[in-house]
């Protein structure tokens, strides 16, 4: 798998604190849902650092998208957030991962669980549900810690208006006037309010910090749910 | 090397001449680096053992008869394999020749085996004469869990991934044997100065 | 305290320089326990100067793997077996 070279056609602040990358890659292979790059920065005397992040585009895009979260004492985030410029060009290798991945191909229900920046792949998830017509049904639950930290909060509602898409966000350091969603963390309760029984077999996919990824597989799984019908996807304890 | 971002700095700083081995890079911050989780072995649980080469325990340490030892404070240079290095550290340790001191061994070589499982293999010589310590604090406070807490080998004329962190004891061989990242990749030795990251260096 | 645990998804890339097979959905059992599930689960730490994939029940290393500028290093011993699915033909 080797090094491609993409470049920055555009970018879009999503949050105070994320920014969604958009890259043409000539020679970008195509991806799956779900998949992700190894990004690679190199500083003139040769130092380099290299990340991963999630594609939050849908396969068929016309352009690369990487929805970033700046890290305030990271090494790279920073730099991919804030000096990043149109024109710029990155290093990137991918895609990458085959075990996280939504291809659409069948009619169980799908259960994404979110937790910050784990959003990113699902939205893929989401994005290529919509660009498939696909008539599983999938609904996203997305736990942020405020409403100015929900990324695609307006895409995520246009997509959720819709029979086989539902949307539904927790938020944990907030309580908004007239919030009428719910609050504190993901907890067995919740996917059992808003998901599947274990008999109707979704495919679950669950994305974000590391303790939150774990929480939420445990709880599925003592929901009833199979194992190996939970996918899980650690991005370490900041969440990526 | 392909494309070059400017602007990318990432965390550290530019070398002063002569002060840092070839290829390496100045760090602010103290890098995390680990195989495994963390351990988190109780003080009342911990003993640091040396065991000479035919496998006896040739001396055994509690928490607090270790602490007992005469120790002391260094400031030294550290250099990780993975390029970030830092100047002038401070630690406080019991320098390993205090350990050995009493030891009857012809073993030229030891093996630091530590909680979580971690080895590294080092040169009798690499662990005397001032060159070593079982460190226990790290800038005035005690170490860190993520940092090897509650002690620590630190060896700083050689690559850091030889400060074993989590240290339980040394076990001396007559033959040299490869600890967890020798046998996969690592000089055996590890000298910074000489860029002996890799078999073969 | 500080964790920097992930899981063999983040390790895909890199194992993607040695395999000619996606590694991460193929499955493992662990020598030490007998565990199996695919690598992406494994529980990852890659911030070492290597790569070291543990069983996600028994803690047991079972995939280790070391990258320098031109050589790689890879140890499999942790695994009993390693089952991978291929195109049928």
């Amino acid at each position: 798998m080797r090094w491609l070279v993409g470049t920055v056609a555009e970018t879009v602040p999503e949050t105070p604190q994320a920014v969604t990358v958009h890259l043409d890659v000539p020679e970008w292979p195509g991806h799956r849902a779900g998949q992700h790059v190894d990004v690679r920065l190199t500083a003139e005397d040769g130092y380099s650092a290299q990340r991963s992040y999630s594609i939050a585009s849908a396969p068929g895009a016309e352009r690369l998208q990487l929805t970033i979260e700046r890290i305030d004492d990271g090494e790279v985030s920073p730099y991919l957030t804030t000096v990043l410029d149109v024109g710029d060009q990155l290093e990137l290798r991918g895609p990458i991962g085959g075990y996280f991945v939504w291809d659409g191909g069948d009619s169980r229900p799908v259960f994404l669980v979110a937790g910050g920046s784990g959003v990113v792949p699902l939205m893929a998830m989401m994005r290529h549900h919509a660009g498939l017509g696909s008539e599983a049904d999938m609904h996203v639950v997305y736990s942020a810690r405020t409403l100015a930290d929900v990324l695609y909060r307006d895409e995520l509602e246009r997509l959720a208006d819709h029979p086989h898409r539902g949307v539904t966000i927790t938020l944990t350091r907030e309580h908004p006037e007239g919030w009428t969603g719910p609050l504190g963390r993901v907890d067995a309760a919740l996917l059992e309010a808003v998901g599947w029984p274990a008999w109707a077999r979704p495919r679950c996919y669950v994305c974000g910090p590391t303790p939150f990824v774990e929480a939420v597989a445990d709880a599925l799984v003592g929901l009833g749910h199979t194992p190996t019908d939970v996918k899980t996807e650690r991005f370490g304890p900041t969440g990526g | 090397m392909g494309i070059v971002n400017p602007g990318f700095g990432g965390r550290r700083r530019q070398p002063g001449a002569g002060l840092v081995p070839p290829g390496q890079y100045l760090v602010d911050d103290f890098p995390v680096l680990s195989a495994g989780p963390t351990p988190q072995t109780a003080l009342e649980d911990w003993d640091f053992t040396v065991v000479d080469e035919t496998g006896a325990v040739a001396a055994r340490w509690t928490w607090p008869e270790f602490r007992a030892l005469p120790a002391e404070d260094i400031t030294v240079d550290i250099h990780c394999v993975t390029k970030w290095s830092k100047l002038g550290t401070h630690w406080r340790g019991v320098p390993v020749d205090t350990v050995l001191d009493g030891v009857e061994t012809s073993a030229e070589f030891a093996l630091a085996f530590c909680d979580g499982g971690y080895t590294t293999n080092l040169a009798l010589e690499d662990l005397l004469d001032g060159r070593a310590w079982v460190a226990f604090a790290y800038e005035g406070s005690d170490l860190e869990p993520e940092h090897g807490a509650p002690a620590r080998l630190l060896v700083p004329h050689l690559y850091l991934w030889k400060s074993a962190k989590w240290v339980r004891g040394l076990r001396l061989l007559a033959e040299d044997e490869p600890g967890f990242w020798e046998g996969l990749g690592y000089h055996n030795r590890g000298d910074p100065w000489r860029q002996q990251r890799y078999w073969g260096d | 305290m500080h964790d920097a645990r992930l899981d063999g998804n983040a390790a895909a890339g890199r194992l993607a320089e040695l395999f000619v097979f996606d590694v991460t959905v193929a499955r493992t059992t662990c020598a030490g326990c007998g565990d199996a599930r695919p690598l992406a689960e494994l529980h990852a730490y890659l911030e070492a100067p290597g790569a070291v994939l543990r069983c996600a029940t028994c803690g047991a290393v079972q995939l280790r793997m070391v990258r320098s500028p031109d050589r790689a290093w890879l140890d499999l011993r942790g695994v009993h077996v390693l089952e991978v699915d291929l195109p049928p033909g």
